[in-house]
């Protein structure tokens, strides 16, 4: 079953097909890296601060530096007005785009310090955490932090019984049959291991193998933009364009 | 006085720097973490890559390069890390009974004991010598895990007097200075400015008068932007007769 070829999507595209990405980096002159990523309608900016001073001191680790991640949705970016600063949800999301950074993320170099990493949805159109992941790992990359890898981040899941990829917020509240399924998962780039694996929905033990396989797939993609738009930046006409902000 | 400053700073960066200016050219290339830079037994993974069987992988978002052997990736953006030897550019946060605190623009305090100091200080009078927020310019001589130790026993370091200063992105400073100083002297022979380059990426300038040092931070703050550019020094040369 799974995948099927046929299947038609409300805006068109094919079931293994992601939004439209975008992605820049250095949008924020102030943060020491910084980088935002979209996928169609949904618009995350990352920014990165340290290596720094952690206080209260009593979070230091004398051994290697802490990597701190923060997400939160901005009030505008939902219909409905959000409450402004965090919530359970965003605790929770901040967490696991921790975890799922962490293994990548050289931090032995920097004792006692910490790494900050600021994550803010501008527009939610469903897969924020995904964005902001893929932006995250950007503008590590960019504020020069040592890493052994990129981390890809996509969401793969199910309308009824059809396997999709990266849910937008109408797929996401599909109520008919089995319903809706969201599985965001992460991988470093270059390792067939995923760093992050969230679910809501059900799905079937056989599916998931096919929904990785997807997802990987899909994660290429991200990578080779990634790629691109880290070394774009470094071009001559870029770098005037950042001089000048 | 006049060029002491400037002098005896460059005697210490000149061994870390980097070959930008070298006269063969090597190859560099853009490379983000995770990325295959070569492939082959032959090579040996220097500064910022790693050997994962048969290849060397980056491990940080760098310009590449292999020269001869040594494949390593040349750091563009990112914090200063402290090395013994460094000179740094600082300003001075606290004074407290045994010394100063010196702020670097580092994670980890930095300390400048009263016994570092080249002459005599009267433990009542610190703040006749260097008061709060008073710009240094001081080597490090100790880093360890609780903190960094400066010195200003050395040619050239103490009490910057005048001027300004700025910042750069510190992983640049090595481009900045070029090859055994060729590219800060050029700056320095242009606009007839006194400068000092401090490794956390911290500038001094002065001047006689406030065109040229502007002219010498224009200059510098390009050099800085150019990562990709080869045979920056022609450029610069270039640069002054059109600005």
């Amino acid at each position: 079953m799974a995948v099927k070829k046929d299947f038609k999507r409300a805006d068109g595209r094919k079931a293994e097909d992601a939004r439209p990405m975008t992605a820049k980096v250095g949008v924020i002159p102030n943060a020491d890296g910084s980088a935002m990523f979209a996928f169609g309608d949904t618009v995350a900016i990352a920014a990165v601060y340290g290596p720094r001073k952690l206080h209260p001191q009593h979070m230091q680790n004398p051994t290697k530096a802490v990597l701190r991640c923060n997400y939160d949705l901005l009030s505008f970016s939902v219909g409905d007005r959000k409450r402004p600063g965090p919530n359970r949800r965003a605790q929770e999301i901040s967490k696991a785009i921790e975890w799922a950074l962490s293994p990548v993320v050289d931090l032995s170099l920097f004792p006692n310090t910490v790494i900050d990493v600021q994550i803010y949805i501008l527009q939610a159109d469903a897969g924020t955490r995904t964005a902001g992941i893929n932006a995250a790992s950007m503008a590590l990359a960019q504020a020069g932090i040592p890493m052994t890898d990129l981390v890809c981040s996509i969401a793969v899941g199910k309308n009824d019984t059809n396997l999709i990829v990266d849910l937008s917020k109408g797929e996401e509240d599909f109520e008919e049959g089995e319903g809706a399924t969201d599985f965001a998962v992460a991988k470093p780039a270059n390792s067939s291991s995923f760093s992050l694996m969230q679910m809501d929905g059900k799905i079937s033990p056989e599916l998931v193998p096919e929904a990785t396989k997807l997802a990987s797939k899909v994660c290429e993609e991200i990578y080779e933009i990634q790629k691109k738009t880290l070394k774009d930046s470094l071009l001559p006409s870029e770098q005037e364009k950042g001089a000048k902000k | 006085m006049k060029n002491e400053i400037n002098e005896a700073h460059e005697a210490v960066e000149d061994n870390s720097t980097d070959s930008s200016n070298s006269s063969e050219p090597v190859e560099r290339r853009p490379i983000v973490p995770g990325e295959v830079i070569v492939s082959g037994e032959d090579f040996l993974p220097g500064d910022g890559t790693r050997r994962d069987g048969e290849n060397v992988l980056a491990n940080r978002f760098g310009l590449a390069e292999i020269s001869g052997r040594v494949v390593k990736v040349i750091p563009i953006f990112g914090a200063f890390i402290p090395r013994k030897g460094n000179v740094i550019i600082g300003r001075v946060a606290d004074i407290n009974f045994s010394g100063w605190m010196i702020d670097i623009d580092y994670a980890s305090s930095a300390f400048l004991g009263i016994e570092e100091c080249p002459r005599f200080i009267n433990r009542n009078e610190m703040d006749q010598f260097l008061a709060i927020g008073d710009v240094i310019a001081a080597k490090i001589w100790g880093v360890k895990s609780k903190g960094i130790d400066l010195t200003l026993k050395g040619k050239g370091l103490g009490k910057l007097e005048g001027g300004f200063i700025f910042r750069t992105i510190p992983s640049r400073v090595p481009r900045v200075i070029g090859r055994e100083g060729s590219m800060i002297t050029l700056v320095k022979e242009k606009t007839s400015c006194q400068i000092t380059v401090g490794q956390n990426g911290w500038i001094w300038i002065k001047g006689e008068k406030i065109e040229d040092e502007i002219k010498a931070r224009k200059a510098i703050e390009f050099i800085a932007s150019q990562v990709l550019v080869s045979g920056l020094t022609e450029k610069m040369e270039e640069w002054f007769e059109n600005n």
